[in-house]
């Protein structure tokens, strides 16, 4: 196998692992904080409901928890096999937040076994409730230290190259590079939105399904207020993500808004389609990049003509940027109509259609992150240190790639298929009718 | 000492740490699959799970730590070992998955479920068998530079006598590791049946880890003259760690002390791999690297002992919380309490 196979095969490996991790890691790090919501609430209305709607969030969390760590794991050591030449490099300068990852992991784990196994051990809940917030900061910090590592990327700075040689190694700088407040913000908030929506699906699937429990109402009420404020949130920090590019990544805004000269008061695209260099059928907003970039109708956005053309990334990213952006406003608006329905008693709010388009949330959140995912990798291309290093020569010289990734792509299917039979059983053999009378039986015979 | 030194004592110190937990957890599953096949489940299970639910996600934060940590302190480590090892880590990788999805799917999800547990029990066995294929390759001779590029020869790797009783070495001491433990953690929780099996089970696999391990000795001679006449200067390491070994098996003979037999045993590993360690020094990987010529930075190294010093403040506590609710708690070992999500 040549480099170029390597390199391919590399680059695929990489995707999908990073693509699975995502799906599991994003779970991991929004539903630690809804499980503490709702203990929370259940504690302060003293209402069983919700801290039974916590415990049994915290058993289905358990699954996803280990196929994030071992995807995680597996994708830890992939930078390493996969792309030595850049981990060499990343090692000298960016190591320190990877390395501090590990103990947010650490410290994650140990009140996660601790959480899940004193249910009821303590007489004062809040004990119990105490715990999690560890699981809670571990996790998302988790996320916040790898984000750094990606905004490093992008955006890398910390360190001079003198004759090939790194000198002036700041890991600090490194950390704090211009990429990362707006990264790390919006991947937090975008895991918890996504959190909020799956979860929130499932209890609108549960009412589908033929139950009217007041438990599952109550359920896709939380969620959803939780998830209107998550996705606010998210189209702010997103409008803020777009301003960085603007300012320190415009080759890859212009790629993502298909802006290919430099102009002011440039229009924003909407979809549309590429035919011979040619865009057709988009719905033009006029003045829309400009305020998009820059808060200023009339700003001067750069556009593609000023990159060399082996510097562009792929103009498909424009579709990704799309799919995202629609997805984070129709969520506010699903959300926001729901919330003002159940206030104001609207009829619509409790249709079945209604629920059906909040089960399609959950699914579509995830596109969402996964598209954002693409859009801010694909539009890193083809670097993979911005300006200091290209993808290709920082890949293996190993000729088993190809087979390796064979092996992942099975393991991870079975791992996908796992998961989902596994929590599909778990629920069902233990509907929550079912869980609610079983603990009053055991209230009322109370023997101790 | 020097900075390099603190780094290497550091992750070796983990590396030990999870060669530990790990043993004590692959062993585990493979005997609550082993007892499931032969219809002795009735006996081990319930101890294993007890022990295991809580901390299974912990040990795997250990090797996590190593492997981020030795990127961190000596990035050229990722250049030579990242582009040869991808096949055997891959393969270690898969098998890790393998068994950490399908334990939580056996513990949380299908209890009992006959097939994950097999599978987990399985995949740990092999997990110690091929991540140990890493340090035979440290040893040298299995990696040559071509074109500037390190390449593994695969055939020269599988044929070595070496290669095969450190695999050997592996798969016994993680099942003598864990029947060890095993065997107090049962006899704490007052489960008599469960303790003498595994006492069997510890007395069965403490001889293939001690011949093995002398073996390897023996065969690195052959295959690495330096490094065995350096392993001959920290000849005192190996015998305390030869006189614990005796030690205790022969308290697990006389069925008493239990918790001393592990203590021992415990402190029969470190000094062998601390010896080991120590003799292996200063190259990470012969004869190309050496833990000087592949050291970070300054900036690097002392923002990464920082970090570090700060992180154990935050998880020596934790641990320690950990280990009182569940291991050292009379309680929860023998089962009366069971406050699971
Ligand atoms: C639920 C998921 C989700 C939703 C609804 C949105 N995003 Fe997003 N977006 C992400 C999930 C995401 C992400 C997965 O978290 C990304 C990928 C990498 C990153 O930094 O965040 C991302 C990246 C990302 C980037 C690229 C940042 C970079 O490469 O540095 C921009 C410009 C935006 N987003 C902007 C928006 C805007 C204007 C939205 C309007 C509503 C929006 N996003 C909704
Ligand atoms: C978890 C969410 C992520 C997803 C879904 C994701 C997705 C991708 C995709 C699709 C590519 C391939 C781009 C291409 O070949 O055109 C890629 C490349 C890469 N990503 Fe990410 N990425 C994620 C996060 C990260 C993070 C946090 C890091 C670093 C710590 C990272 C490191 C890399 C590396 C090293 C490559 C290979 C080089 C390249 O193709 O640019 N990724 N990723
Ligand atoms: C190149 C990118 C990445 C690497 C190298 C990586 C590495 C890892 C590793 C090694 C683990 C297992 C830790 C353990 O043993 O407990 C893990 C789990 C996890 N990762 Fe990733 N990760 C990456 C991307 C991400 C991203 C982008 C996020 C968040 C948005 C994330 C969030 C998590 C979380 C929350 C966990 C804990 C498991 C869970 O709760 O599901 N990771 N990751």
């Amino acid at each position: 196998m040549g480099n170029e196979e390597a390199v391919f095969y590399s680059r695929v490996l990489t995707e999908l692992t990073l693509s699975f991790h995502i799906l599991y890691a994003t779970i991991g790090v929004g539903v630690p904080l809804m499980i503490m919501i709702a203990q929370w609430v259940g504690i302060r209305k003293n209402d069983e409901h919700y801290i039974l709607l916590a415990r049994r969030w915290a058993r289905g969390f358990v699954i996803t928890v280990a196929v994030g760590v071992v995807t995680g794991t597996a994708i830890g050591l992939q930078l390493s096999l996969l792309w030595p030449n850049f981990m060499e490099l990343a090692g000298n300068v960016i190591a320190l937040p990877l390395f501090m990852e590990t103990f947010a992991f650490f410290f994650e784990a140990i009140f996660l076994g601790i959480y899940l196994y004193t249910w009821d051990r303590f007489e004062n809940q809040k004990k119990h409730l105490l715990l999690l917030v560890p699981v809670a900061i571990g996790a998302s910090f988790s996320a916040v230290f790898i984000t750094m590592v990606n905004a490093f990327m992008n955006a890398p700075q910390g360190f001079d190259i003198v004759d090939g040689e790194l000198v002036n190694i700041n890991p600090i700088i490194a950390m704090f590079n211009p990429a990362m407040p707006t990264k790390v913000a919006h991947v937090v908030i975008t895991a918890y939105m996504t959190a909020a929506f799956v979860l929130a699906a499932i209890a609108a699937f549960r009412l589908l399904k033929g139950s009217d429990h007041i438990y599952h109402k109550k359920a896709l009420f939380l969620t959803m207020k939780v998830g209107l404020i998550f996705a606010i949130g998210t189209a702010m920090i997103g409008d803020f993500s777009g301003k960085y590019l603007a300012e320190y990544q415009p080759e890859k805004l212009a790629a993502a808004e298909w802006h290919f000269e430099t102009q002011e008061n440039a229009p924003l695209l909407l979809l549309g389609i590429m035919d011979d260099g040619e865009v057709k059928y988009a719905i033009k907003v006029p003045f829309g990049l400009s305020l998009l970039a820059h808060n200023n109708p009339t700003a001067e956005v750069i556009g593609l003509d000023q990159f060399p053309e082996d510097e562009v990334p792929p103009l498909y990213i424009h579709y990704l940027f799309n799919i995202m952006v629609l997805i984070g406003m129709w969520m506010v608006f699903l959300a926001a109509w729901f919330w003002i329905g159940i206030k104001r008693g609207w009829k619509s709010v409790t249709t079945r259609w209604f629920r059906w388009l909040i089960v399609l949330g959950g699914p579509l959140s995830f596109i969402a992150i996964e598209s954002g995912w693409w859009l801010a990798e694909v539009g890193r291309q083809p670097w993979i240190l911005r300006h200091i290093m290209r993808v290709e020569d920082a890949a293996t010289t190993s000729g088993h790639v190809d087979l390796m990734l064979i092996l992942f792509a099975l393991l991870y299917l079975v791992l996908g298929i796992g998961s989902i039979v596994v929590l599909r059983r778990m629920f069902r053999n233990n509907p929550v009718e079912r869980e609610l009378e079983d603990r009053h039986t055991e209230k009322g015979g109370d023997v101790h | 000492m020097n900075l390099e030194i603190l780094g290497i004592s550091v992750l070796w110190t983990f590396l030990f740490g999870y060669i530990v937990v790990g043993a004590i957890d692959f062993g585990a599953g493979f005997f609550n699959a082993y007892s499931l096949m032969t219809g002795k489940q009735r006996i081990l299970t319930k101890v294993i799970q007890r022990y295991l639910s809580p901390v299974w996600e912990v040990t795997n934060v250990f090797l996590v730590f190593f492997f981020v940590g030795i990127i961190g302190f000596f990035p050229k480590t990722a250049f030579y070992y990242g582009t040869t090892l991808l096949v055997p880590v891959s393969f270690g990788v898969i098998l890790l998955a393998i068994r950490g999805s399908y334990y939580a799917f056996e513990t949380y999800g299908a209890r009992g479920h006959k097939g994950y547990s097999f599978m987990y029990g399985l995949a740990g066995l092999l997990i110690p068998a091929s991540l140990s294929i890493v340090l035979t390759i440290s040893e040298g001779g299995f990696i040559e530079m071509v074109n500037g590029n390190p390449v593994l020869d695969y055939w020269e790797l599988f044929t070595s006598p070496l290669t095969w009783s450190i695999v050997v070495l592996s798969i016994a001491a993680t099942l003598y590791i864990s029947a060890v433990f095993l065997t107090w953690y049962a006899n704490k929780a007052g489960d008599r049946e469960a303790t003498k099996l595994l006492r069997k089970y510890a007395l069965i696999w403490s001889l293939p880890t001690i011949v093995t391990a002398g073996g390897i000795i023996f065969e690195l001679r052959k295959h690495n003259p330096d490094h065995y006449a350096n392993i001959q200067t920290f000849w005192p390491m190996f015998l305390i760690s030869f006189i614990l070994f005796v030690g205790t098996v022969y308290l697990l003979l006389k069925k008493q002390q239990y918790g001393w037999a592990f203590a021992l045993l415990v402190g029969q590993f470190a000094f062998a791999f601390f010896g080991y360690g120590a003799s292996h020094y200063p190259y990470l990987l012969y004869p190309y690297l050496t833990i000087y010529d592949s050291f970070t930075n300054p900036a690097m190294a002392i923002s990464l002992v920082v970090a570090f010093i700060l992180g154990l403040c935050l998880l020596i506590p934790s641990l320690f919380l950990l280990l009182r609710l569940f291991l050292f708690n009379k309680d929860y070992v023998r089962g009366k309490e069971d406050h699971h999500a």
